[in-house]
Formats: C-alpha cells, sequence, structure tokens
C-alpha cells in the first residue's frame, strides 16, 4: 500500500475511533471494545475499497457490508459519518430516543447501513442472501461482513457458513474480528470456538490469517478475496479489544461499557494524539 | 357452492408458484430440505435456476430470503409451519420483521391435520407467534381457491406475508368467480343468532355447522377470516352488532391464534360473548388427519355446541 493511502487510512481510523467515544459517551451505554479494534477494517472497507456512494446509498450496484456483530454499531455509524453519508455531529445522539442511531444499526433509518443487525449470527445469513442475489447476475458486487469471534458460537454462524461454502459465494467475504474476548472471560473460558481457521475451512472456505491493525495484511487479503473464483474467503483477523484506548486494551470489562467524563477525556486525549500522529506520516 | 374437489392447500401454494415465476424473472424460492413435501419442488422444477435449496438450515434460510429481498428480489420460502414460525421464529422476527422485508413465507404443514407424524411436527402455535410481529402479514386460506389467490397478492404486500398451508386435501369452499382481498372478512352466510368467524379448513366445517344449526332454527352467520393479520375489525363489529355472540374456529391453539385476536378486539370495541373452537391449549398426536380434528374437537359439532352456548351467554 503506497504511503499516502496509509495515512489517509490511519487518520480515517483514528476518527472512527473517535466518533465511538464520543457516541458510547454521550449515549452513558454501548458497546466500545469490540467497536475499537475494527476501526482499521471499516476504515479500508469504506475508505479504499468499496464501491459505494453517500449521494446514492441504495444504488443497486453497490458493495455491501453487513455488521454481523451489530453491537459494534458505534464503529460502523462513525465510518459512515466519516464517509459522508450524515452529518459527524449525531454521533453524540447514538442511543438516543429520538435518534435514527439505534443501539444496533437499522437499515430503514441509517443511511448506509445495508442490514439490520443485532441479534448476534442473523448478518452473516443476511450477508449470504446478498452474495447470491450478486451470483445471480454475475457476481455484480461484493459483500462484506464482520463477525465477532464470541459471535460464531452462534449455530446459525455454521449453517451459514455451510451455505456459503456450498452455494460458492466466492463474492462474499467474512471478517472474524479476533480478540479473544466476550462478555463472560475470554474465549477459551467461556465456550471456545477454536480453531477457527480449521472450522471455516472445513466449511469449504478460503481462509487467511491476518493482523486486523496492519494496513498492508488487510489489503492483501481482501484482493486475494476478490481474485477468489470458487470459494467464500474468511478473514480471521487478530485485533486488539478496545484499540486505542490504554485503559480497554484488553480489557473484558470495556465490552458493554460506557466510559464516564474523567474516562472520556482520557480516552479522547489519546485518540487526539493518534490522530496528530496519523497527520504526521 | 362448489362440488366435492378436495386439494391440499399446499398443492395450490406449489401451483402457484410456478404461475408467478412465469411472469416474474426476480422471483427466487428458497426451501429447507422439504421441497417435495411443500410442494416447492413444482417451481424448482419449472425454474431450477432460480430455486435454491439451503438444506435442514431454517433459521439461515430466513436470512437469506432477507438478503435476497434487499436486493430486489422477490423471496418465497418454505418450510413446515412448525420450523418457519417456530425454530426460525427470532430470524423472523429480527430479520423480516424489524427490516420490514418484503419476504413471503409459505409455511405448509400448520395444525394437527398433518396427521401420522404427531406433536413434535404439528404446529399449532405459529399464528400466535406471528401475530405479535409488527408489521407481519398472516393469511391462512381455506382452500386450494384462496390459496393461489393470497400466493399471487402475498408479493404485492408492503412487509413480510406468513402464509398458513395445510398438508390435508379440503374440500372447496369457493368457486372461479371468488375474489380475495387482503385484510378483509367475507360474510359466506348471513345470520341473526350467532356469528361463527372460521379460519383455514374450519371454515367449510363452520359452514356445516350453519346447516346444522339451521336446521334446529338457529340462525348463524359464517365470516372467512383468511387474513388474521391485519384483521378485520370492520366486519367484526357489524357481526357483533348484528348477531351479539360469535364463535371462533381454527386449526391453532386457542391461545394466541385467530379466537384470540377476535377476543382482543371485540372486548375493546363492542363485547360480546366470544367463544373459541380450536386446539385446547395442549400438543397434537398421531393419528389420520380426519380422525384427529374430530378428537381435538374441530368439527362441525363442537362449533354447534358452542354456538348455542355463546347464544345462552348473551343477556
Amino acid at each position: 500500500m503506497n504511503a499516502e493511502l496509509k495515512k489517509k487510512l490511519t487518520i480515517e481510523a483514528a476518527k472512527i475511533r473517535q466518533g465511538v467515544i464520543v457516541g458510547t459517551y454521550n449515549a452513558k451505554s454501548g458497546h466500545p471494545g469490540g467497536s475499537l479494534d475494527i476501526a482499521e477494517i471499516l476504515s479500508y472497507l469504506y475508505f479504499a475499497e468499496m464501491n459505494i456512494d453517500p449521494k446514492d446509498p441504495k444504488k443497486a450496484d453497490r458493495d455491501r457490508l453487513v455488521l454481523s456483530k451489530g453491537h459494534a454499531a458505534p464503529a460502523l455509524y462513525a465510518a459512515l459519518a466519516e464517509r459522508g453519508f450524515f452529518p459527524v455531529e449525531d454521533l453524540a445522539t447514538l442511543r438516543k430516543p429520538d435518534s435514527y442511531l439505534q443501539g444496533h444499526p437499522n437499515m430503514n433509518t441509517v443511511p448506509g447501513v445495508d442490514m439490520s443487525t443485532g441479534s448476534l449470527g442473523q448478518g452473516f445469513s443476511a450477508a449470504c442472501g446478498m452474495a447470491l442475489a450478486s451470483k445471480f447476475q454475475g457476481n455484480k458486487f461484493r459483500v462484506y461482513t464482520i463477525l465477532g469471534d464470541g459471535e460464531i458460537e452462534e449455530g446459525q454462524v455454521w449453517e451459514a457458513a455451510m451455505f456459503a461454502g456450498d452455494k460458492k459465494l466466492s463474492c462474499l467475504t467474512a471478517f472474524v474480528d479476533y480478540n479473544g474476548l466476550q462478555i463472560d472471560g475470554t474465549i477459551g473460558e467461556v465456550n471456545s470456538a477454536e480453531p477457527i481457521a480449521d472450522k471455516f475451512k472445513a466449511f469449504n472456505w478460503n481462509v487467511i490469517e491476518i493482523d486486523g491493525a496492519d494496513f498492508d495484511e488487510i489489503e492483501k487479503a481482501v484482493n486475494k478475496a476478490k481474485s477468489e473464483t470458487e470459494k467464500p474467503t474468511c478473514i480471521v483477523a487478530k485485533t486488539l479489544k478496545g484499540k486505542g484506548v490504554s485503559y480497554m486494551e484488553g480489557s473484558v470489562g470495556w465490552h458493554g461499557k460506557a466510559p464516564n467524563a474523567e474516562e472520556y477525556k482520557q480516552a479522547m486525549d489519546e485518540l487526539a494524539a493518534e490522530l496528530k500522529e496519523a497527520e504526521a506520516m | 357452492m362448489a362440488d366435492a374437489v378436495k386439494t391440499a392447500t399446499r398443492d395450490a401454494y406449489g401451483k402457484a408458484l410456478v404461475e408467478l415465476g412465469g411472469r416474474n424473472e426476480k422471483m427466487v424460492v428458497l426451501d429447507a430440505d422439504l421441497a417435495a413435501a411443500t410442494r416447492t419442488s413444482k417451481f424448482k422444477a419449472a425454474y431450477p435456476d432460480r430455486f435454491v435449496d439451503c438444506g435442514i438450515a431454517e433459521e439461515n434460510m430466513i436470512g437469506v430470503a432477507a438478503g435476497l429481498a434487499t436486493a430486489g428480489y422477490t423471496v418465497f420460502c418454505s418450510s413446515f409451519a412448525m420450523f418457519a414460525a417456530g425454530r426460525a421464529f427470532e430470524q423472523v422476527r429480527n430479520t423480516l420483521g424489524y427490516p420490514h422485508l418484503n419476504v413471503n413465507i409459505g409455511a405448509t404443514h400448520a395444525g394437527i391435520s398433518v396427521g401420522e407424524d404427531g406433536a413434535s411436527h404439528q404446529c399449532c402455535e405459529d399464528i400466535a407467534l406471528m401475530r405479535t410481529i409488527p408489521g407481519m402479514t398472516i393469511i391462512n386460506p381455506a382452500d386450494d381457491i384462496e390459496a393461489r389467490l393470497a400466493v399471487l397478492a402475498a408479493p404485492e404486500i408492503d412487509g413480510p406475508v406468513y402464509m398458513r398451508f395445510g398438508r390435508l386435501a379440503v374440500p372447496r369452499v369457493f368457486d372461479e368467480t371468488y375474489k380475495f382481498e387482503v385484510g378483509k372478512g367475507s360474510y359466506l352466510r348471513q345470520g341473526t343468532d350467532v356469528t361463527i368467524v372460521a379460519t383455514g379448513l374450519l371454515v367449510e366445517r363452520a359452514l356445516q355447522a350453519a346447516d346444522i344449526l339451521s336446521d334446529e332454527g338457529v340462525s348463524a352467520a359464517v365470516i372467512n377470516m383468511a387474513t388474521i393479520k391485519p384483521l378485520d375489525k370492520e366486519i367484526l363489529l357489524d357481526a357483533a352488532k348484528k348477531t351479539g355472540a360469535i364463535v371462533t374456529a381454527e386449526e391453532h391453539n386457542v391461545i394466541g391464534g385467530l379466537g384470540g385476536a377476535v377476543a382482543e378486539c371485540l372486548s375493546e370495541t363492542y363485547p360480546v360473548p366470544v367463544l373459541r373452537v380450536g386446539v385446547e391449549d395442549r400438543f397434537g398426536k398421531s393419528g389420520p388427519a380426519l380422525e384427529l380434528l374430530d378428537i381435538f374437537g374441530l368439527n362441525a359439532q363442537n362449533i354447534v355446541e358452542k354456538a348455542k352456548k355463546a347464544i345462552d351467554l348473551k343477556k
């Protein structure tokens, strides 16, 4: 990846993280941990990869993204706002009764949201349906979906994985946000889905394991997925839950909790420094 | 009234899918390894490229249907009522209902008349489950004529549609001139003493009951309520005012189905006695379908008894 693009994507990732903190702080609830750690993936998809148009959010041949781990909505909203689908200021209305930015994504109220999600496992199946629609049209568009590593404990995920493998939905790329943590503890302590890569391989997927914060690796993996003509691709992305906010990093406790005023200030200071560093790249 | 033709509504469903598929190239049919039984196999034979078997994975099938619908496809998906509405309830609620997607669910093998397969497959809860989902349309046709018309109408309905079909061949109630309108009940018989509001295969039995009552000097009206949601409140109000007593009849638990819907509606608008004929909050069992319908009281005799009780309850 060239330096200019990498700089742009790094800046956008920092802005997405700021949006996550602004949203969850103002909402006094939400899921910052698993939102912060997908900032690079969303930055790459929305600012370097996907065929989308903020002025025409429903255009028929657009690429789709289904946030199957819908609780990471604050990150998706931040990415969409930064990309121009709606005003960035609106991120502060997250989870308010009169806001269109509901706690989990709603495709009918938020421009740019391709599927309403939130109940784990269900977005993945919908992404399979979109990929099937694309296949009917000669793989006219690509479909991306992001799953949590806790989410894949849902049985429906493996129904969907079997379906996509069997139907050869090569236009489908699924990211697994492999941060190793879920609400009740580490995935190993709760009900481990490991080995994740081997499972998807066994379901007839092309599987690529990457560092989910490394833009070069994300780009390479997405390009490899696009060259596939038979299999769907699963990108198992190793991530750091809470990334970018020191006291949230690697912490189970920040799965579903909002920062207080003091924590908010510290988080915003840290992310301002991250943004400044990115701008100096 | 037509002759004694007997056809299962699932057969009419399969045929109507082929009819629709011929005029809509963006129509896709999904099934979950039950194509022969649900009769989607007819569509599969006619349009193999637009039929997708999702295997024994109903939850995923509902999601796939949703994804196709977002891309502008006309989608029908099928399984037995037990699995389409039961197992996949939350998928229907969250991935079809909440986003209000235009997906048509063709649920077959509803109710006790599944027969020998027994309780595990005799779904008498599906109407109750589907009714609680905002924006869901529920249609339970009485015969093959109405089933066909419901299928043809479904793609034009805004939001998800749950259509309930049976396995058992049932007598024809309507003739070819019948006009079906979504959301509208219709009087099949006028009466002054009591109104029987029936749905599905109980419609024909309600007409039998009205004949028996007539022989005994009781004037019973009969309403066919194919659409259970949105419920035709106007016709219910009219019936309550005219006859002052209501009996509902359905092949479903008396809790939460047509009987529940009618009682809820009239208790808030024009309270009159509402007695329910249905499965009395119990599980089904194996046996020949026609015998089971009698065992569970889903017959004309029971409707007659309930009608008399409803009349007695009038002030």
